[in-house]
């Protein structure tokens, strides 16, 4: 029963007869493997379009007829050498292309016209000292208004929307006193240059959208560059399952495909992607993703099995039920969208700033109108110079002062294995004193391990590994990969529910159950030793080995929990895993505090237990039981090879078999966010030495344009320290 | 100062081309995929345009 696949669901049909998919592609890293898979997917008949995106590692492909089918493509990659998925992009990643699209679009505008209006600027500026007759001078300004009104109209626009809707809902932002800031600054202006003033501010408000519109684009391709990522890693993890389509006839088809009612097959050593109802075979299905729990349970028609859970021993036919529906999903999902909402209430540094900030520069300008009307100056000069207040306080390098860090961080991040999820993660991952570990997964390797590898002769061992090869079990697959076996060997056969056994220079190999290898005393004085291991055993001739396969520790664990501890932040183990197992890896990890059995409801409730004594919770866990715990934390973190619920929850994800990314990520946060802080100072207070000028009348346009660019450069070259993380987290 | 009469709208002018061309250039998708369009400037040739009749 040969399962053919079926990818359609990828395909958008552009016109007649043309059709589009996109793929993502692992392991594209240079100029090389563009062209190689250029040409090679070129070189297919009909193909009129295959374009490699080296920044998304993806492939656009676009072909003519209906013919081909997509499943040639990711056919003709394997032979070039490359996994290749069908990729839909969601919508929030969409969305996202098409708002940074629109902000490069207004950056442009803005500082094109920016670049021309200070060409016009500069005559006047240095006419107004010179020669420059008060006609020529008005002629400039009306150009110069020419320019700058529609620039600013369109290029404003992300300002205005943002600022607008904060204004209805009757709060305040950081759009708010920039919108008045270029209104104003643009409004004052055409009125100076009506009554033919010497001074008129349009490159200045131009210049301040210029840097602002900067500093959103930088934020925006940060974000966008992470949900690119983690958009493949869903994609490369291949949510497919197969599915009967006939009585005998199976088909592999995405999981958006699957409806409820449908029969699908999980054969052993496959991860069930749906939720329902075994109605044929027996088998030991792994969940420990979904409740923590290590040991496996038994499933037989009628039992339910949960997306996530791994098939262990046998082929199951499962009838899909209603996902959404599915009680534990059902109840997560609930769980997950209370602890999402009580945390979007979380205020960005930025806003808080702007909140602070925005009341005393405008008291400032009132104060000096005010000041000036007390003075004996008349209104019109007293208004002009408050606004030029406003003017020379508006937060320019205040927008860019967090982005800038952000940015840089960001990429340093990146580096170091860790991607962001969402754009406040880092200011929330400074403040963290207490770090909640989930065990399965997190603290141990999502894959099981060998652990006696040392008490097995090499060569029986990769003997062992070679025949292990052709088994789909994962506790032979851990064989397998501990023994690094490459070449399977020939002519093995798989006893169902038993194990493996075949042929080496006419000795019999088998490895399966002790007792398919009559190594039942060994085993049972392995399990012994390690009550917690799986064991499989291996037979050569008359020569008997038991292998014990467990989950292990991370190797670098115990290091980065002390590390954590060392710089006076708490640990803790909250695990849905037995006991002993949990006591076990807190011991050998050196912590204290640990709770085991513990359901999601109560690591939730754990977590705001937390809360309420007033410490801010990192919460690291990888399980779909873990998603609301995730969610609950003040900041949370997942590994890559998490359920893609807890992965889209959590606000960071670590890459690969370390647990270290998760110490730099603290010690990187901690870094930006002293830099940001910094930042909103140095902007506030390079504005700030500015004020005295305004107030006393003398803000020309020139000594608004420096200060602007001057504080702007200041923070984005303090930003750029942001590349090495906090000295004690190494 | 007549000078004006052609130096101000050539400077519009010009000033508006770059606009236009940016704009074109983003809407192109030059700026979709930053990391690869570096590497295309120095690969030797482009992917071969023959392809074997269907």
């Amino acid at each position: 029963m040969q399962a053919t696949r079926d990818f359609s669901h990828y395909v958008r049909h552009l016109g007649p007869g043309l059709s589009h998919i996109d793929l993502a592609v692992e392991g594209v890293s240079c100029a090389g493997c563009m062209s190689k898979i250029e040409r090679g997917l070129s070189a297919l008949p009909d193909v009129t379009l295959a374009r490699v995106n080296l920044t998304d590692r993806r492939v656009a492909l676009e072909w003519k007829g209906s013919a081909l089918d997509p499943s040639r493509f990711i056919d003709r990659l394997a032979e070039l050498g490359y996994k290749a998925y069908p990729f839909e992009p969601v919508r929030a990643e969409a969305v996202e292309t098409e708002q940074a699209a629109f902000l490069l679009r207004c950056l442009g505008v803005a500082a094109f016209a920016a670049m021309n209006v200070m060409m016009l600027s500069i005559p006047v500026w240095s006419g107004n000292v010179g020669d420059m007759i008060p006609e020529q001078r008005d002629f400039f300004h009306w150009l110069s208004a020419l320019i700058a009104l529609p620039a600013a109209a369109y290029s404003g626009q992300p300002f205005f929307i943002s600022a607008f809707r904060a204004l209805r809902a009757r709060r305040t932002n950081m759009d708010v006193p920039i919108s008045i800031g270029i209104v104003l600054a643009l409004a004052m202006s055409v009125v100076e240059t009506i009554h033919h003033a010497e001074h008129a501010y349009f490159d200045a408000a131009l210049m301040l959208l210029a840097f602002l519109l900067a500093g959103r684009y930088l934020d925006q391709s940060m974000r966008r560059k992470t949900r690119a990522v983690a958009g493949n890693l869903a994609a490369l993890k291949a949510e497919t399952a197969t599915k009967y389509i006939g009585a005998d006839e199976i088909c592999v088809v995405p999981i958006a495909a699957v409806q409820a009612g449908d029969i699908v097959l999980l054969r052993p050593g496959e991860r069930s992607a749906v939720d329902g109802t075994v109605i044929e075979g027996q088998s030991k299905i792994d969940q420990s993703l979904i409740t923590g729990e290590t040991l496996p349970v038994k499933a037989g028609p009628g039992a339910a099995v949960y997306a996530g859970t791994l098939n262990l021993s046998g082929a199951l036919r499962v009838r899909v039920a209603a996902a959404s529906e599915a009680t534990l999903l059902a109840e997560i999902g609930r769980l997950l969208d209370n602890a999402v909402q009580a945390r979007s209430r979380y205020v960005q540094l930025a806003d808080r700033a702007s909140r602070l900030y925005a009341p005393v520069v405008h008291a400032a300008a009132l104060v000096t109108m005010l000041g000036w009307v007390a003075w004996g100056a008349s209104w019109h000069d007293a208004i002009v110079t408050a606004i030029s207040v406003l003017i020379i306080t508006c937060p320019c390098a205040l927008g860019l002062a967090i982005p800038a860090v952000q940015t840089v961080v960001s990429g340093a991040m990146f580096r170091s294995g860790v991607l962001l999820n969402s754009g406040d993660a880092i200011e929330r991952l400074a403040v963290v004193d207490r770090v909640v570990f989930d065990k399965t997964g997190t603290l141990t390797l999502p894959e099981l391990d060998v652990t006696n590898a040392s008490s097995v002769p090499p060569d029986v061992f990769e003997l062992a590994g070679r025949l292990a090869l052709a088994s789909h079990h994962p506790v032979a697959a851990a064989v397998a990969r501990a023994a690094g076996a490459r070449a399977p060997l020939e002519g093995v056969e798989e006893v169902a529910g038993e194990g493996v056994r075949g042929r080496v220079n006419g000795l019999e190999v088998r490895l399966g159950r002790p007792s398919f290898c009559g190594a039942e005393l060994i085993a049972d004085e392995t399990l012994r030793r390690d009550p917690e291991a799986s064991v499989v055993a291996f037979r050569h001739g008359d020569a008997r080995h038991v292998f014990a396969v467990r989950q292990r520790l991370r190797v670098d664990a115990a290091g980065a929990i002390a590390t954590l501890l060392k710089a006076g932040i708490k640990v803790e183990i909250l695990s849905g895993d037995r006991e002993p197992a949990v006591r076990e890896a807190a011991r050998s990890l050196g912590i204290d505090e640990w709770r085991a059995g513990v359901t999601p409801a109560e690591k939730i409730a754990r977590i705001e237990e937390l809360k309420r004594q007033g410490a801010k919770v990192l919460m690291v866990g990888d399980g779909m039981n873990d998603a609301p715990a995730l969610a609950a934390a003040h900041v949370s973190m997942s590994p890559v090879s998490a359920t893609h619920l807890s992965q889209a929850t959590a606000d960071l994800v670590f890459l690969g078999d370390r647990l270290a990314p998760v110490v730099t990520a603290i010690g990187f946060a901690r870094k930006a966010l002293l830099l940001m802080r910094q930042n909103l100072w140095l902007a506030a207070g390079y504005n700030v030495l500015a004020v005295p000028l305004a107030v006393a009348g003398l803000a020309t346009p020139l000594v608004a344009a420096a200060a602007m660019s001057g504080s702007s450069l200041l923070v984005i070259l303090n930003a750029l320290r942001a590349h090495r993380g906090a000295r004690e987290f190494g | 100062m007549e000078v004006l009469v052609f130096l101000v709208p050539l400077a519009l002018a010009l000033g508006l081309l770059g606009l236009t061309a940016f704009l074109w250039s983003l809407k192109n998708g030059q700026y979709d995929d930053l990391d690869g369009a570096g590497w295309r400037a120095i690969a030797d040739d482009e992917p071969a345009p023959d392809k074997p009749a269907p």
